[in-house]
């Protein structure tokens, strides 16, 4: 397969200088680190909020470094978590004093990674809690995780927590609004085609001309179905059916939905696919306060979409309406 | 356990480099475990992280033993990456801690007792799991006991706790994975041997080894069951391995 790469064990790094270079006055990365963070960093007078995962889910992580969201991020390999002592630098040049808060996407590298480096700062008397996303409505336990996989839902948790720590708020109540997302949000994908990683340069798993895959993870992992391609309102209602029964919300409810690209599909499609999901919701008298669409949380060039929806109260939708002013999300006021 | 800081870190640095080689050599062996219920990548990382770490021990200047464990555990949290790097370069580095007064029959007990404990935090794994802790729990058990209660020497202690670590291996064969990638296997799991308790076995095989080699003496002939711990008929033995005489 084609890709627009030199080597592929330099992927990563050189997409995390491209970055830097198409953000400069934001951006830095620490030396001889795949760890990207604010400029400013560390931001006096506010709890610090830092993630970090597997590359190829662009523009997760560092697109969202910036006021009102993260902090800092660190960069693994191609769908690899970053090593411990890679989020240990990514604490420490983030922590202003005010405390840290985590945010690990349910798989056990990056929540074992991300654990012993927490453990490490404190014993450098940093401040730092956690939270694990895990709104993957498809399965209890994959191939990478024990419990659901943390996907898309995560922006949301970046988004909320990350207007909350911009308002200064303490790392309780910061972390407080990360968990509520936390309890509120659940996404399920499919694809159209398998992703291909820059490692393989092949497709990771077979999937036939008039085949597609419901409940997906972001790594190239096995969906929990295999079917026959259907049409994207089909789809689009297997999808939200899964994650509106796993919410199980009440009539009259508001939520924010999130129509997320696998990374491999145009907006075009993606638009269509939240026609349908909007008129699902209205049907069912569940109220959209907010629709996003477009890619947050991608998977390579994978082709499918994922369907987020999170339940909303007042404050989560002060959170999410705060301004934020990121590479990959701004928000205006 | 010279006693000497000095002497008993360049000891610890030999045995580092001990189990490089040795995970070096078993590569292939881990791999082939490793790709019946994981991702076949245990063995190379391991290797890899094990050379670095050896690496890094062997740059340092006269270390005491807590530098050089330190300095281990560090590198194959950079090294080894996954679950690995935290399981065991984080479990190392919390370990060190243990060793502010040097190498001794005490603060190795508790040295052990805390790699234990940060393994099963970690990894949320407790014995019967299929996991590494299969290996490392009756090793650092029969290591405490054999130390404070049987009195024994620091080397037969930890021949004893390689009997037993032995034993823990071949435990993993007939259970079913709970946690770690195997797990995903569910009952295809079972008759499978975990590679992470078997790269352990090789790591305690090359401290005593090395443990032996320091003070001049021959690897203790023991066996752990009798009378160290009750025959209690949980744990399996595995017929084809080597069956120590009682001594």
């Amino acid at each position: 397969m084609k890709k627009l790469i030199n080597e592929p064990d330099d992927v990563v790094d050189e997409m995390l200088d491209g970055m830097i270079a198409a953000y400069p006055d934001r951006l830095r990365r620490l030396p001889d680190t795949q760890v990207v963070v604010r400029d400013d960093a560390p931001v006096e007078g506010k709890v610090a909020l830092v993630t970090g995962g597997g590359s190829g889910h662009e523009p997760t992580h560092a697109g969202y470094i910036g006021d009102g969201m993260l902090d800092g991020a660190a960069a693994g390999d191609v769908f690899s978590s970053p090593t411990a002592d890679q989020f240990e630098e990514l604490i420490g040049a983030c922590d202003a004093g005010d405390g840290v808060l985590a945010i690990i996407k349910n798989y056990e590298g990056d929540v074992m990674n991300f654990e012993t480096a927490i453990e490490l700062a404190e014993m450098e008397g940093v401040e730092v809690e956690s939270v694990v996303v895990d709104d993957d409505v498809a399965v209890e336990d994959s191939l990478y995780t024990s419990g659901r996989r943390g996907v898309c839902g995560t922006i949301l948790v970046h988004k909320a927590a990350g207007a909350k720590a911009a308002q200064g708020d303490d790392l309780s109540e910061v972390k407080r609004v990360a968990e509520k997302v936390i309890e509120n949000v659940g996404t399920m994908g499919t694809a159209l085609t398998s992703c291909v990683t820059p490692e393989k340069g092949e497709p990771t798993f077979d999937l036939g001309d008039d085949e597609i895959e419901l409940g997906i993870g972001i790594h190239g992992e096995p969906g929990t179905e295999r079917t026959e391609l259907m049409s994207a309102d089909e789809i689009t209602e297997a999808l939200t059916e899964a994650v509106l029964e796993d919410l199980d919300l009440d009539t009259g409810q508001e939520v924010l939905t999130i129509v997320n690209g696998m990374g491999g599909t145009p907006q075009m499609e993606l638009f269509v696919v939240n026609r349908r999901l909007q008129e699902l919701l209205g049907e069912r008298d569940v109220e959209t306060w907010d629709a996003w669409v477009g890619d947050y949380m991608t998977s390579l060039d994978m082709a499918g979409a994922s369907i987020t929806v999170c339940a909303v109260d007042d404050e989560l939708k002060e959170l999410f309406a705060a301004p934020a002013d990121t590479p990959a999300l701004t928000q205006t006021q | 356990m010279s006693g000497d800081g000095r002497e008993d870190g360049a000891t610890v640095v030999r045995a580092v480099a001990a189990v490089a080689d040795r995970l070096e050599d078993e590569r292939a062996y881990l791999t082939e475990l490793d790709s019946a219920i994981g991702d076949a990548d245990h063995g190379g990382n391991m290797a890899r992280g094990w050379a670095a770490a050896a690496e890094a021990a062997r740059e340092l200047d006269d270390p005491d033993p807590q530098t050089v464990c330190k300095t281990v555990g560090k590198t194959l949290m950079a090294e080894v990456g996954g679950a690995s790097g935290p399981l065991f370069g984080g479990s190392l580095v919390f370990a060190s801690a243990e060793l502010d007064d040097g190498l001794t029959p005490e603060s190795a007990v508790a040295f052990a007792e805390t790699y234990l404990e940060k393994v099963e935090d970690r990894g949320d794994a407790r014995v019967g799991d299929q996991t590494m802790v299969d290996a490392l729990t009756p090793a650092v058990h029969t290591f405490k006991k054999s130390i404070e209660t049987d009195g024994l020497p620091p080397l037969e202690a930890l021949a004893k706790a390689v009997d037993a670590a032995e034993r823990g291996v071949a435990f993993t064969v007939p259970i079913r994975a709970r946690k770690g990638r195997a797990s995903y296997l569910g009952w295809r799991s079972v008759g499978h041997q975990d590679p992470g308790a078997t790269s352990t076995l090789f790591i305690l095989e090359e401290l005593l080894a090395t443990a032996a080699d320091a003070l001049g003496a021959e690897i203790p002939d023991v066996d752990a069951t009798s009378p160290t711990i009750p025959d209690d008929g949980e744990e399996a033995t595995d017929a084809s391995a080597p069956d120590p005489e009682d001594d």
